[in-house]
């Protein structure tokens, strides 16, 4: 570890803080329908949307009614690009001649896609054409985003109105999302990447020959623009197979500090949108502590774990840290932050290869997604999934005094609590159900590439990431089989629409509800009792429930490591 | 709202529109008007060629060049296109090993990299970057210290003062973004470009 490291960590947290209320007010705005500054532009558009969608901009939904809308608008994407890529061979825009993608992995794609995971089964360069990533993967990218950012803010609506039946309209919030917030922020972000280096190109790849004298074709496209969508929405498909850590997707080292920040930006503000339309802004902050807590936890024991001897290197007397699958534009610091921030997010972009991690700094990006990616979160995904937590936390907090939790002046009762716990268990019952089928069964026993305990922790992590849709893999895994590419798509479905539509329902819930003034003895969920609470519930669940699997996976693993031994495959 | 098809199928094609369409369009000619070279790839030209990308590593072998570090793609194997075979710097299909901390065929690989690196440069110690592959596998950089290290083989090969190799490096040396962020580092293609240059060819 150095000192430039801790740095670099530092100004990446210091200016995350700095983007939050900017951030903040900015989409309170967006999402409480106010003119902002680029209305001018945009609002011509919007409103030219809603009178071809037959929208009414003032029709409220019940919380059933904007789940439906949800879910309806999802699976309409789903098919399109399951569609898409289907029949990419006949379509333009296919200068490699990729042939069309095969049922079993097109469904996974599809379906890994509109549920925000970018789980990659594919590869870019060798798989899609760039019609495919550019009419399929970026518009995915963007309305799968938008719809978590829309569920955060109906969730946010049931906490802060009182006696009413409705949370908002799904069609406008997620139409001011991707219109207001997302394309504008891209726009952006995809011309920064462009002058850092990165290809944003319709030509076939390029022909070089190398000095020595030998061939080398060199795969490019419309990288930036996609780049850019991919992290701001927490996406995290690659355009190429080897994503952040391809040069071209992430060209030089300020290149990935913009990617790590346009990864945290609209989670962490979501939190200040949380504060601003709840009436209290030290809410928001409140649960940014505990999410800043976690994080801080991660870091430190992945960039140790990294910069530590790796059990083989070590014992051929390598220092330097562990490089393997790490790029030198980066460095171990550089590496080891950007794997914690893309699994505590829901992104799963990576910019080093997590399956070459050393054990404990393979462990922490594991025990992230497993915790429900609730440290910032994917954007919207992340908020509604740490308020679960709040609920359930409550409801401990309640039970330990004997008096009717309450939460921003609204009773926490039998209702919500059950819905939060269907939403917390459904990740476990995905994570490590399918683990267990999968190491019994021969079709899943013939993926992973590393033997011992490294083989499990493969499986593991890829329902892990697939559940939690995060998307990021330890990749030795060959996840391109008609048994992984349909098991881990089930874990996508379930893990993304058994936490957001219970979630809605709590909102739902809560908006109906009364509110009750405070008294002396409300417990005040603005200080730092309450943050650690909530840091607690969230670590004694996880920890619980997903101990076991680790003990068998990674911690294994370091000690095995540690001790010097090694394992073959077919040994 | 009467049917809610409507919206959702109106909305799917109009985003679909926007987002996958306007918006990539819409960079792709912006990008291509203020920064045409990095849009393009970075290409490096020399005599109306192209040599390649200044961001894609290359395969070196020859003792007379710097190497870059070791790396871990594929291509399909051209006898049986179910199996593919070791095609270091494929920039066709970036990928890392994937092999993990306690794996035999890592130590394996490992090992025999770090005895060809010491019976070059016999007594040094071996830079960890030269003996493990990147994420992509087309890492065109290598650290300061790792193309120090292959200064003495250069320099017999081209029958070079080693001296001069040094201060070519010192100069190609690029340091930390902004003083702090990222690693020092060399670019192996343009390092080779200008000892080239030094050697006259």
């Amino acid at each position: 570890m150095t000192l430039n490291g801790w740095l670099q960590i530092a100004l990446y947290g210091a200016v995350v803080l700095a983007l939050v209320t900017p951030l903040g007010r900015y989409m309170t705005r967006v999402f409480e329908g106010e003119r902002t500054v680029l209305s001018p532009v945009l609002a011509p558009i919007e409103h030219g949307l809603y009178r071809a969608a037959g929208i009414d901009r003032r029709q409220e939904q019940t919380w059933l009614g904007y789940a439906g809308a949800m879910v309806l608008f999802n699976g309409a994407g789903f098919v399109l690009l399951y569609a898409l890529l289907r029949l990419q061979a006949f379509l333009p825009l296919n200068p490699a001649d990729q042939a069309a993608v095969a049922p079993d992995l097109a469904f996974n794609t599809a379906t890994s896609f509109v549920t925000n995971t970018n789980w990659q089964s594919y590869g870019g360069e060798t798989t899609l054409s760039y019609l495919a990533q550019m009419l399929g993967l970026t518009h995915q990218n963007f309305v799968s985003a938008a719809s978590g950012m829309a569920v955060a803010v109906a969730v946010i609506r049931g906490f802060a109105r009182a006696s009413t039946t409705t949370l908002g309209s799904f069609w406008v919030d997620m139409t001011r999302a991707t219109l207001y917030v997302l394309l504008p922020l891209c726009l952006v972000l995809a011309l920064f990447y462009v002058s850092q280096g990165m290809p944003q190109t319709l030509s076939p790849s390029v022909e070089a020959t190398t000095l020595e004298g030998a061939r080398q074709t060199i795969a490019v496209g419309p990288v930036a623009s996609q780049v850019a969508i991919k992290m701001l929405g927490t996406n995290g498909g690659g355009f190429f197979n080897a994503n952040a850590a391809h040069p071209f997707e992430n060209p030089t080292a300020v290149s990935n500090l913009v990617q790590m920040l346009s990864i945290f930006a609209l989670g962490a503000g979501l939190t200040n949108v949380f504060g601003r339309m709840v009436g209290d802004e030290r809410q928001g902050w409140a649960i940014l502590a505990a999410m800043g807590l976690l994080f801080a936890a991660g870091v430190a024991l992945t960039y140790w774990a990294e910069a530590s001897a790796h059990g083989v290197l070590a014992q051929l007397g390598l220092t330097g840290g562990n490089m393997e699958g790490k790029e030198v534009r980066f460095g171990i610091a550089a590496s080891a932050l950007f794997a914690v921030i893309t699994t505590a997010a829901s992104c799963g972009a990576v910019n080093a290869m997590h399956g070459s991690f050393t054990a404990l700094g393979g462990l922490v990006p594991l025990l992230n997604m497993q915790l429900g990616e609730v440290i910032v979160g994917g954007v919207g995904a992340g908020l509604y999934g740490m308020l679960v937590f709040v609920v359930v936390a409550i409801f401990v907090a309640g039970l330990m005094v004997g008096r009717t939790p309450e939460y921003l002046g609204k009773k926490i009762e039998a209702r919500e609590v059950k819905m939060a716990m269907l939403g917390i268990l459904c990740l476990p019952l995905m994570m490590l159900g399918l683990t267990a089928l999968a190491t019994v069964v021969p079709a899943g026993l013939a993926g992973p590439a590393n033997a011992g305990p490294h083989g499990f922790s493969e499986i593991l992590y890829a329902y892990t990431s697939a559940a939690a849709n995060n998307g990021s893999a330890f990749a030795g895994l060959s996840a391109n089989t008609l048994f992984y590419n349909t098991t881990l798509a089930l874990g996508m479905l379930v893990g993304r629409f058994f936490v957001k539509i219970p979630v809605l329902a709590i909102a739902g819930s809560l908006a109906a509800k009364k509110r009750v003034p405070a008294s002396a003895g409300t417990l005040p969920t603005h200080g730092g009792l309450f943050v650690g609470l909530l840091v607690g519930v969230v670590l004694i669940l996880g920890g619980l429930t997903f101990f076991p699997s680790l003990a068998l996976g990674p911690l294994v693993e370091h000690f095995a490591g540690t001790a010097g031994q090694t394992f073959a495959t077919g040994g | 709202m009467s049917n809610p098809l409507r919206p959702a199928l109106v909305l799917l094609v109009a985003l679909t529109a926007i987002t996958g369409l306007a918006y990539p369009l819409a960079v792709t000619g912006i990008a291509g008007a203020i920064f045409p070279a990095q849009a393009a790839g970075s290409l490096i030209e020399r005599d109306g060629r192209i040599v390649g990308s200044r961001l894609i590593g290359q395969s070196f072998t020859g003792a007379g060049y710097f190497h870059g570090r070791p790396s871990a793609t594929t291509a399909p194997d051209p006898s049986d296109a179910s199996q593919t075979v070791p095609a270091p710097y494929n920039a066709g299909n970036s990928m890392g090993s994937n092999l993990g901390p306690t794996s035999a065929a890592l130590a394996a690989r490992v090992q025999g990299d770090l005895a060809a690196r010491q019976a070059e440069n016999p007594g040094a110690p071996v830079p960890v970057d030269l003996v493990t592959t990147s994420g992509s596998g087309l890492d065109p950089d290598l650290s300061p210290d790792a193309a120090l290290f292959q200064v003495p083989r250069v320099a017999r090969a081209r029958h070079l003062p080693e001296d001069r190799l040094r201060a070519l490096v010192a100069a190609r040396t690029e340091g930390r973004r902004l003083g702090i962020l990222g690693e020092p580092r060399v670019n192996v293609l343009a390092l080779n470009l200008a000892l080239d240059d030094l050697s006259g060819r």
